[in-house]
């Protein structure tokens, strides 16, 4: 409960900006995103650990997109029910989007979160960004 | 039509954070829950709350209806029996099975999302602008319409959509009809009464050809029909005389079979090739090189893997999350709907999971220190609340669904589907990491301050 107190006490920590990795589409309508470090989180944040997080995103939005024997089969089947397959089971692109999200909240919680920053999960925004939000830094004080 | 094409400028004092006031308090019991279908900027009309997306016109959808259903009724109720007496009684099992198909694809091409994309929050739309806007100056100009990438090697221009407020992704095209950004934009189609787009391209092709068939069978029928009738010694206006539907069907087969058939062809060919008709029609990629496929840079260069890659490939998630709350509601996680796993309309289940488990822990320990009043400013949009319950009649669906205006208060019991809640509780309870390393940091209300200040449709997504 001391927490909650504390909580009140202090002023809650305010974004200071929003950074938005755009999409990058070099190969086409493929979900990807640049792997620019933005100069916003220079000092927040190493480059190689925000370039390995894009490139870990863009690996698994390529396993969802995949074309291959998996996606066709899971494709023709589909068709020959007449599309009512979907009502008992998950495509394989919601699999993989549970497994993006798993990792967001996991690369927040290890790593985004101590620095004060924030992934926002890209279907959020409609597959168009990453955002990160930072928030100013403020000291929190003893409030454990 | 393109009314808010206009550009309107992003006033950046709009946008800053405000500290939340004690009047958002007050206001919080007085909110409803409210999905985000109910706030969404396009002219698009939802029905069944959320779970059903269609055109703001579809006025020719009905009678797309009405001619395959009254075709096939006067086919089952005067030609088959006469066939199945002469003939075999496969018929109308083959002809029952293809207007089962055609007019679940028909269905399925109207009601699924066609890959509308939403429009960028104003974050993101200031953000575009401060990169576009180097030059620092105070006139204020609108941003240039056009951005060149490289595609595979080919120049790609990506133009800028006022509406949306975005660079538009390539393929991507903005639909006057339907006020919204479509991906894979092949074409706005009256007969089905929606666009036609990446993530119901499928079904619309699948709808075509089946169509095809259809016609071609029923017409095919009608002709044996009459012909065998006619040769049981009767001429072949007696024969026309005793079977009077069978002339109907004939009319309408006969100028359905040259549309549809040519239809099929047509899209036949831009699917061997990874083309839309949108860019089919405007002749982006035919003039630039000497061999056609090389042009196009979407394009595979093999005719079967186009085609694999346009039918069978992964079907891509709704990006809009119609069925989604508006960020208030995460006050109450007793109550979300938005979860019900619903594949045939993939409504957002998992993308609103995923709102709740990046902001989610985050909010809980907002909400659990009592601070739960997210005002809501989700600008209401009267469009899509105008219900036209004829179309929906019509189209006979379920008596389950619900008109639009009748939203589930709060309270309202969880639907069947628990066990998404169930996974909410238990995100609930982890992550003592958040809770340590950063107290609330209001995110969420971050984020609806900022959808009070433009007044050009935007909807605060969180």
């Amino acid at each position: 409960m001391a927490e909650t107190h504390s909580l009140h006490d202090l002023q809650q920590p305010t974004v200071s900006s929003k950074v938005f990795v755009q999409r990058d589409y070099g190969s086409g309508t493929i979900s990807k995103f640049q792997t620019k470090f933005p100069s916003e989180l220079e000092s927040r944040i190493d480059k190689q650990q925000f370039e390995e997080t894009i490139q870990t995103l863009n690996n698994l939005y390529a396993e969802a997109e995949k074309l291959g024997g998996k996606s066709y089969l899971e494709g023709c089947l589909a068709c020959l029910t007449a599309y009512t397959i979907f009502l008992c089971m998950e495509t394989h692109y919601e699999k993989v989007l549970k497994k993006i999200a798993r990792y967001i909240k996991d690369q927040n919680e290890k790593i985004y979160a101590p620095r004060g920053l924030l992934l926002t999960d890209p279907i959020e925004r409609g597959l168009r960004v990453v955002e990160i939000t930072i928030f100013e830094e403020r000291s929190i004080g003893s409030g454990r | 039509m393109m009314k808010n094409c206009e550009y309107q400028q992003i006033d950046p004092r709009a946008l800053s954070v405000s500290p939340l006031s004690a009047q958002s308090h007050a206001e919080k019991t007085v909110q409803r829950c409210r999905r985000k279908w109910e706030v969404f900027p396009g002219k698009n009309r939802f029905f069944c709350d959320g779970r059903i997306i269609l055109a703001s016109q579809s006025g020719v959808l009905p009678l797309t209806l009405g001619l395959i259903v009254v075709t096939c009724g006067l086919f089952f109720a005067f030609d088959c029996p006469f066939l199945v007496k002469h003939l075999t009684v496969f018929i109308p099992v083959i002809g029952g099975t293809l207007f089962v198909f055609v007019v679940f694809s028909l269905l399925r091409t109207s009601f699924t999302d066609p890959g509308i994309l939403p429009r960028a929050t104003p974050d993101e739309a200031a953000d575009i602008e401060k990169q576009i806007d180097t030059s620092g100056s105070s006139t204020y100009r609108p941003p240039p319409r056009t951005k060149e990438i490289l595609i595979n090697q080919q120049v790609v221009k990506l133009k800028y959509c006022f509406t949306c407020k975005m660079f538009r992704p390539p393929r991507t095209s903005h639909c006057s009809l339907c006020d919204n950004c479509v991906e894979r934009f092949d074409h706005h189609c009256p007969w089905v009464g929606n666009c036609v787009g990446k993530r119901n391209y499928r079904f619309f092709y699948s709808f075509i050809i089946s169509l095809s068939f259809l016609t071609s069978f029923i017409f095919g029928c009608v002709i044996t029909h009459i012909t065998l009738r006619s040769q049981e010694g009767k001429s072949l206006v007696q024969s026309i005389q005793e079977s009077p539907a069978s002339v109907v069907e004939l009319v309408i087969c006969f100028f359905s079979i040259w549309s549809i058939l040519g239809l099929s062809g047509f899209h036949t060919y831009l699917i061997a090739s990874n083309l839309t008709t949108n860019e089919d029609i405007k002749g982006s990629w035919s003039s630039k090189r000497c061999a056609e496929e090389s042009g196009n840079p979407y394009s595979y260069n093999s005719i079967i893997t186009n085609c694999c890659a346009t039918l069978c490939g992964p079907m891509p998630p709704s990006l809009i999350d119609r069925r989604g709350f508006l960020p208030l509601d995460e006050a109450t996680p007793a109550v979300s709907a938005s979860d019900i796993e619903l594949p045939p309309f993939t409504a957002k289940s998992d993308a609103h999971m995923c709102t709740q488990s990046t902001k989610g822990v985050l909010e809980r320990m907002v909400h659990s220190y009592d601070v739960h009043g997210l005002c809501p400013p989700g600008i209401p949009k009267t469009t899509p609340l105008d219900l036209e319950v004829s179309a929906s009649s019509e189209l006979s669906l379920s008596a389950g669904c619900l008109p639009q205006d009748a939203c589930q208060p709060v309270a309202a019991p969880c639907p069947p589907f628990s066990r998404s809640n169930k996974r909410r509780d238990s995100l609930h309870s982890i992550n003592p990491a958040f809770r340590l390393a950063y107290p609330s940091p209001s995110l969420s209300r971050t984020t609806l301050i900022l959808g009070d200040a433009p007044d050009n449709g935007f909807i605060p997504l969180p």
